[in-house]
């Protein structure tokens, strides 16, 4: 059978297993390097800035800009078969990670984004996860 | 030109002739069978191989411990570098390295692939599945196919220079016009079931489906079967070949990933290139053919100012008005003058075949031919351009 389901991230994954836990308050975290201040994304054991590895979680606003996306209108995998046309995009956080989603909750996204647009979280709740999507702000 | 250092030369190449192998052929046949006819181009046999370097394609995993025993040789050199669709160019930059250093004298490159018959959904595949790897842990659920992961460079490069769909049109059409001009492309584009066999217009890219904004299906690669393979040589190797030796005149490497902050409109070969182009004491102004990975039009007009055709955001500009077609050498470097990956050959890693097209131009064989070409470029993108990707610069020349 097609999976129709949406590729859902590994919970058991070393790095990134804490931010995932996180998403099910709908926190959306980050770390950042106590020494060194460097923001570390995605997630790692160890600072990307310096030797250190006294990495904090910070947890995100939720509020970021579109840096650049795309409106996929050609997709192979059974769920986002179903999806097309949807819209990927980086999103820059206003606390400085850069991380990869979709937009969501407007009509035509060929249409109604554009870069530097600005976009807030919006949590697609899973059972034992939620995956932070964004829509306008 | 600085005094250049001729220490190891491409001497054979073979580019598999079949785009379509119907599952008849492993990719292991291809690349056997493109060795050996590389070999003899140079008028070597398997026996003056010393140096394997190999990126895995094959399959089967650890082809080191393999590769060596399927072509029947003892090789006193592996490389077995994967870096995507740059391989090869990496693979020219570590046998330059490896004869210069007196551990190998003839080094083989091979690549077969059967993307096309296994129907490997190289282009539009999103990637899903259970996540090993953090990076793709925190993507896959996005659903972002390769072509919308190079389309968000192509947005960003829009939004900061002003570039336009037209603009980008113009690779496509200047490989498509080299493409009909090389019976082994149209073949391929016959063999593929392509629509319409003819050159193009910037109004064909253009009203060409969207395949994933802004990117049309006009600006992107085709996927089929094939392979090659590139034999390099040490200098008194090099002389006794049947034909005449295509020196590695300089090599660059790199990476780039996804950075905070990050702009996604440079690749890895702002750091690759100026190295390449430093070794060689080559200027990009006295390049006579850009051999350059088109995996997308963004992928060439990023690669071209990366590589110092022009400056960072003046690409989009620079390639309009035909400049890049093969007859008009004063304008610059012509591109890809065997079709490309758009419209020749595009089994998933095409590095190999930007080595072998330069080589046919520097000695004279292209089926668009430049006159009196002297020195090439290939630069070969693995990888993802928008997101982490390699870059293999190589800097070619003839006597």
């Amino acid at each position: 059978m097609a999976d129709l389901k949406r590729p859902l991230p590994n919970l058991k994954e070393h790095d990134t297993r804490e931010f995932w836990q996180a998403t099910k308050d709908g926190q959306l975290k980050y770390q950042r390097c106590d020494d060194c201040r460097t923001i570390v994304f995605y997630p790692r054991h160890h600072c990307t800035g310096c030797l250190g590895d006294k990495l904090t979680w910070h947890t995100a606003s939720g509020r970021g800009t579109v840096y650049s996306f795309s409106v996929v209108r050609k997709a192979e995998h059974p769920f986002f078969r179903t999806l097309v046309p949807y819209a990927v995009a980086w999103i820059d956080l206003d606390e400085g990670p850069r991380l990869l989603s979709n937009i969501v909750g407007v009509d035509d996204p060929a249409k109604d984004i554009k870069v530097g647009d600005r976009v807030t979280v919006e949590w697609e709740i899973h059972d034992e996860l939620a995956l932070p999507l964004f829509r306008p702000a | 030109m600085v005094s250049q250092v001729q220490d190891a030369a491409i001497v054979g190449v073979h580019e598999y002739p079949s785009r379509k192998v119907e599952g008849k052929l492993s990719p292991m046949q291809i690349k056997a069978t493109s060795a050996a006819r590389a070999l003899a181009d140079a008028g070597l046999t398997w026996k003056d191989v010393d140096a394997i370097y190999d990126a895995g394609e094959g399959g089967g995993g650890m082809s080191g411990l393999t590769i060596a025993e399927y072509f029947g040789l003892k090789p006193n050199v592996i490389d077995t570098t994967a870096v995507g669709g740059s391989s090869y160019e990496f693979h020219a930059a570590h046998a330059k390295r490896d004869i210069a250093a007196g551990k190998a004298r003839v080094a083989l490159l091979t690549y077969g692939s059967t993307a096309l018959s296994h129907a490997m959904a190289i282009g539009t595949g999103g990637r899903g599945g259970y996540a090993t790897h953090p990076a793709d842990n925190m993507d896959s659920f996005a659903g972002m196919t390769l072509v919308s992961n190079y389309a968000m460079v192509a947005r960003r490069h829009m939004h900061q220079y002003g570039t336009t769909s037209e603009q980008l049109a113009e690779i496509g059409i200047a490989t498509r016009l080299h493409a009909m001009r090389n019976p082994e492309a149209v073949a391929a584009m016959t063999a593929l079931g392509f629509l319409d066999i003819r050159e193009t217009t910037i109004a064909d890219v253009i009203n060409s489906p969207l395949i994933a904004d802004p990117l049309h299906r006009l600006d992107c690669c085709m996927i089929s079967d094939g392979g090659g393979a590139v034999v390099i040589a040490a200098a008194d190797v090099a002389r006794d070949c049947r034909k005449k030796p295509v020196w590695i005149l300089g090599t660059g490497e790199a990476t780039k990933y996804p950075e905070n902050g990050g702009d996604i409109t440079v690749s890895a070969a702002a750091q690759s290139a100026p190295r390449a182009f430093g070794e060689a004491g080559v200027k990009p102004g006295e390049i006579d053919i850009a051999m350059i990975y088109d995996s997308f039009s963004i992928t060439v007009l990023t690669l071209l100012e990366d590589l110092g055709f022009c400056k960072k955001g003046e690409g989009g500009a620079w390639v309009s008005g035909g400049r890049l077609r093969f007859d008009r050498p004063k304008d610059g470097p012509a591109l890809n003058t065997d079709g490309g990956g758009l419209s020749s050959n595009h089994p998933g890693m095409r590095g190999i075949f930007l080595l072998i097209e330069a080589t046919r131009q520097l000695r004279g064989e292209s089926t668009s031919q430049v006159n009196g070409a002297r020195l090439a470029v290939a630069h070969g993108n693995g990888g993802m351009l928008g997101s982490r990707h390699s870059g293999g610069t190589v800097i070619l020349g003839r006597d």
